[in-house]
């Protein structure tokens, strides 16, 4: 029953340590360069087409919605614009970003990690010599923290675009008055606000399928466990950071 | 040398060595025997710091391996090729570049002095023509024969080898036998083999140590095996013959 009790504090510990180790190896660059490299490539570049089409829309969809909700009132087109920039820069560019890489990096990041646990490659990294927490966990979480921001922004950029692109064709408003609606209640700590969030987030979901992929024990079976935690406990640290980003900033 | 002293382990309630003694001399072949879950691993893994024990220490050329800095291990451990029981070798690389992995961190050698050392390792392994694949493609004899040319690469004082013949025909087994054999002698390694395949320890080893009820319950050179009137150890080995049947003969390589 203790043991029970005690398993969670034990976990957030060994996952500080972990972390602890990691960043305290970022004079070994040579150890975790090549990695990186890769690491920006595989969570960054090949997120692209995930992200752009969620993103897309997202815009679409808000710009959409929101035009139908406001169709019978007397406030102007030019409204929806201020809704769907703000929403897009504020929150759902981030958190659409973050959901979907959730899935599609923390579950890779842990799969992979964890079979290279349960198959003795990190042993065998190990014996070499070789720090492994250095050369594994290090390059992605600092990957993450590097291309999650760029992500955000390439969201934004396409969701307000989707948002523009469906106004204009179905002839909700046109382009000027979306744009100027958007300046209208634009704030320059949005953007900002934003790239915060996207660093927290992408710090999250890189330490957690790092920390979950590392210290998977058993085989087949403890490899999908860590890849189901690392994608359920990210998406739950994400939507908790993101309250707590909101509150402690706005 | 290697001193092993008073090592005591457990995990959680689960008793698993207790007050184990083992001196390992420069150069010979030893081999580490005993029944599934007698703790031979564990110990190996103690060997290289990969476990910590709960009491006792394990000294390496001197220096104590469990209580020194995280650093000073790494240093200690680049004396040691490991061979482990599936081959543990990096499935996102070709069989060269596994080979050539501790080189590139480890060495000073210039990128053509890497790829002849790594030639040079594979053909030792008898795998010259193995290097463009990738693990998935190779058979379990052949990864771990190349996870083998990987432990040799730095040129190691020591080689531990986990259950090298596990799940191998016969006469791979020979071959991975044949190997072991051939390094020690070429290298003037110190080898450490962990096994419970009685045909691999009288062909390979010089010594072996008997691990039985979480302590080490014989040990001495092979020789003395069948000579010593000990039923424990006689049970085990009569046992292991009866498993595998007519005993190996001598080695030929594949």
């Amino acid at each position: 029953m203790t043991d029970r009790l005690l398993a969670p504090l034990e976990a957030i510990g060994k996952y500080f340590i972990l972390l602890g180790r990691a960043f305290s190896s970022m004079g070994e660059v040579r150890t975790y360069w090549g990695n990186f490299v890769t690491q920006m490539v595989r969570i960054g570049v090949d997120s692209v087409p995930i992200v752009a089409l969620a993103a897309a829309f997202t815009g679409a969809v808000l710009t959409v919605q929101t035009a139908y909700q406001l169709q019978e009132s007397f406030v102007p087109n030019t409204i929806i614009g201020s809704i769907v920039v703000p929403s897009m820069m504020l929150e759902l560019a981030a958190v659409i970003t973050a959901f979907i890489l959730a899935g599609r990096v923390g579950a890779r990041i842990a799969a992979e990690l964890g079979t290279m646990r349960v198959s003795e490659q990190i042993d065998a990294l190990e014996v070499m010599g070789l720090n492994s927490i250095s050369f594994l966990i290090l390059p992605r979480v600092l990957a993450g923290i590097v291309m999650f921001p760029v992500l955000y922004i390439f969201a934004c950029l396409i969701g307000i675009g989707g948002g523009i692109l469906i106004a204009e064709a179905g002839g909700l408003l046109s382009t000027t008055e979306f744009v100027e609606g958007a300046r209208q209640f634009y704030q320059p700590f949005d953007p900002y606000f934003g790239l915060i969030k996207s660093v927290t987030f992408g710090f999250i979901i890189t330490s957690i399928a790092c920390y979950k992929g590392y210290y998977t024990q058993g085989g087949a079976e403890g490899v999908g466990q860590s890849t189901t935690e690392a994608a359920v406990q990210s998406c739950v640290f994400v939507l908790l950071a993101d309250l707590a980003l909101a509150i402690l900033l706005l | 040398m290697i001193e092993i002293q008073n090592l005591h382990k457990s995990f959680g309630t689960l008793d698993v060595l207790e007050d184990v003694s083992l001196d390992i001399e420069d150069g010979e072949t030893l081999a580490i025997i005993g029944r599934s879950g007698s703790g031979k691993s564990v110990l190996m893994k103690h060997i290289v710091g990969l476990l910590s024990p709960d009491r006792g220490r394990v000294l390496v050329d001197n220096v104590d391996i469990c209580s020194v800095s995280y650093q000073k291990l790494r240093e200690v451990r680049k004396r040691f090729g490991v061979l482990f029981q599936g081959g543990a070798l990096f499935d996102s690389m070709t069989s060269f570049e596994n080979v050539a992995f501790p080189l590139q961190y480890f060495s000073d050698l210039a990128a053509d002095e890497v790829n002849n050392r790594v030639e040079e390792c594979l053909s030792l392994v008898r795998m010259p023509d193995v290097g463009p694949k990738k693990p998935a493609e190779l058979s379990g004899g052949m990864r771990k024969r190349v996870a083998l040319a990987r432990a040799i690469a730095l040129k190691p004082k020591y080689i531990l080898y986990d259950e090298p013949t596990s799940g191998l025909d016969p006469e791979t087994s020979n071959t991975i036998d044949d190997l072991i054999q051939h390094l020690a002698e070429e290298m003037n390694v110190t080898s450490v083999v962990v096994t419970h395949d009685m045909h691999s320890v009288f062909n390979i080893a010089d010594r072996a140590a008997f691990l039985y009820g979480k302590t080490l319950h014989w040990v001495g050179p092979v020789d003395d095996i069948h000579a010593r009137k000990d039923t424990v150890l006689d049970s085990f080995v009569t046992a292991n013959e009866y498993h595998v049947g007519t005993p190996r003969t001598a080695s030929s390589p594949s």
